[in-house]
């Protein structure tokens, strides 16, 4: 029920706002957030409920992007050809 | 403990329980709004999808929720016109393009979702739609957040918040747990990372023995939450006594239309017997909402209460602790 999706703004028509993420295109309100082309909105029930803020985002897809990076750098084979999984640090 | 029903998918989904120590007990509370939503309100809405001229609009996860002898699914198998929304917004155009029918749209969510009704009531103001109405089941979380500290049954030494009622509502609305509890709070978001990240940003407070709200869903929440968000939501509803399925009447809990607009008041303006409430034998749903039992404690989990044929509402919506556990675990869901 709390499903929001994080959707880039394209265009506005109105108070409609268009915009996507993964090739899709959603039309929401943007009555209620005061966000422009170009902002990342939350859009939960057909409506932007808020406002993402880039730069947080961003920094949370670097952390992602880091734990990804460790993870498979512990299942690649090791200098003495015996599997991954040692300790990282 | 953890309230909010993506909260408890997210934590099944990923299996976060089983990368978690044996000191750290996660508990999933009230979270999903269907799952609270009162048999009562359910039979209303029977009542008024029985109703000639009358059309139901409504998300689907309300469909196959029993009332006391009947659901929505049911109710549509037999005639009567109801139909699944993703918005609120489509329940208003559909008032628009069919101007001869009464369209109720059912209004059931936390924080989260009461925005996009209130929009939507506003628009249908706007165009001069006097056929759109809303049956407001809507519920407010602090108050059951009070209830459950309050000598309740349970003892929660921290709160996961959920992410995006919070986006709406802020961090502040939870100060409270801290200046009148000690309990502290962390507003988390949905990955299993962010997941992960609270739980730590909690056990780390604990730990130093700090008592604060933080917020760890920095992306999408902000202290003082989206005013233009609740200032809609304030406009056109009032705090109003709920009741929560299972658990009981918690005061101010809920949101009631307020009489200004009694006009789009679907309890008001259509006025239809709703029959006497009746409870499920054996359903023990009131006891895993607040957390005191698990999924797998109820005599019927898995057996007579399966998501192909729930009895009660944990595990007919999607975000029901039931139905969360049966999913990722089967019926052999034990330590969960």
């Amino acid at each position: 029920m709390c499903l929001a999706v994080p959707m880039k703004i394209e265009s506005v028509d109105g108070a409609v706002g268009t915009g996507g993420y993964g090739g899709g295109e959603y039309r929401f309100r943007v009555d209620l957030v005061d966000a422009t082309v170009g902002d990342y909105v939350l859009v939960h029930a057909g409506i932007a409920i808020t406002k993402v803020d880039e730069a947080e985002a961003l920094e949370t897809i670097a952390l992602l992007k880091q734990i990804d990076d460790i993870n498979r750098s512990l299942s690649r084979p090791r200098d003495d050809g015996e599997p991954g999984g040692g300790d990282p640090a | 403990m953890e309230v909010c029903g993506t909260h408890t998918v997210a934590i099944h989904r990923y299996g976060l329980r089983a990368m978690l120590p044996p000191n750290v007990e996660l508990i999933s509370g009230p979270g999903c709004p269907v799952c609270v939503t009162a048999v009562s309100y359910l039979d209303h809405a029977v009542a008024l999808a029985r109703e000639p001229g009358v059309v139901l609009a409504t998300f689907g996860d309300l469909m196959r929720v029993p009332g006391s002898t009947t659901s929505l699914e049911r109710e549509r198998a037999a005639g009567a016109d109801v139909r699944v929304v993703t918005s609120p917004i489509d329940a208003v155009e559909m008032a628009a393009r069919e101007r001869e029918w009464k369209v109720v749209f059912l209004g059931v969510g936390f924080e989260t979702t009461a925005p996009a009704v209130a929009l939507a009531m506003r628009l249908a103001d706007e165009r001069g739609l006097a056929n759109f109405l809303v049956l407001s089941g809507h519920k407010v979380m602090p108050p059951a957040l009070r209830a459950l500290v309050s000598g309740g049954p349970v003892q929660i030494d921290g709160f996961l918040m959920p992410g995006h009622v919070s986006a709406v509502i802020g961090s502040r609305p939870y100060e409270f747990l801290v200046e009148e509890f000690s309990i502290p709070s962390v507003v988390t978001g949905f990955e299993p990372t962010d997941v992960l990240q609270g739980i730590w940003m909690l056990m780390r407070q604990l730990n130093e023995g700090r008592c604060a709200v933080e917020i760890q869903y920095k992306r999408v929440v902000r202290p003082e939450g989206n005013p233009l968000a609740w200032a809609a939501v304030e406009e056109r509803f009032e705090p109003a006594d709920a009741v929560w399925r299972g658990i009981a009447l918690i005061p101010a809990s809920g949101l009631a239309i307020r009489p200004a607009f009694a006009g789009q008041d679907a309890a008001v303006q259509i006025p239809v017997e709703v029959e006497p409430t009746a409870e499920k034998q054996g359903c023990i749903c009131g006891q895993v909402l607040q957390g005191v039992k698990r999924p797998a404690d109820c005599p019927l989990f898995g057996t007579g209460c399966r998501p192909e044929h729930p009895v009660g509402a944990c595990m007919v919506s999607s975000e029901g602790s039931c139905a969360a556990a049966f999913k990722y675990s089967g019926a052999q869901a034990s330590s969960l």
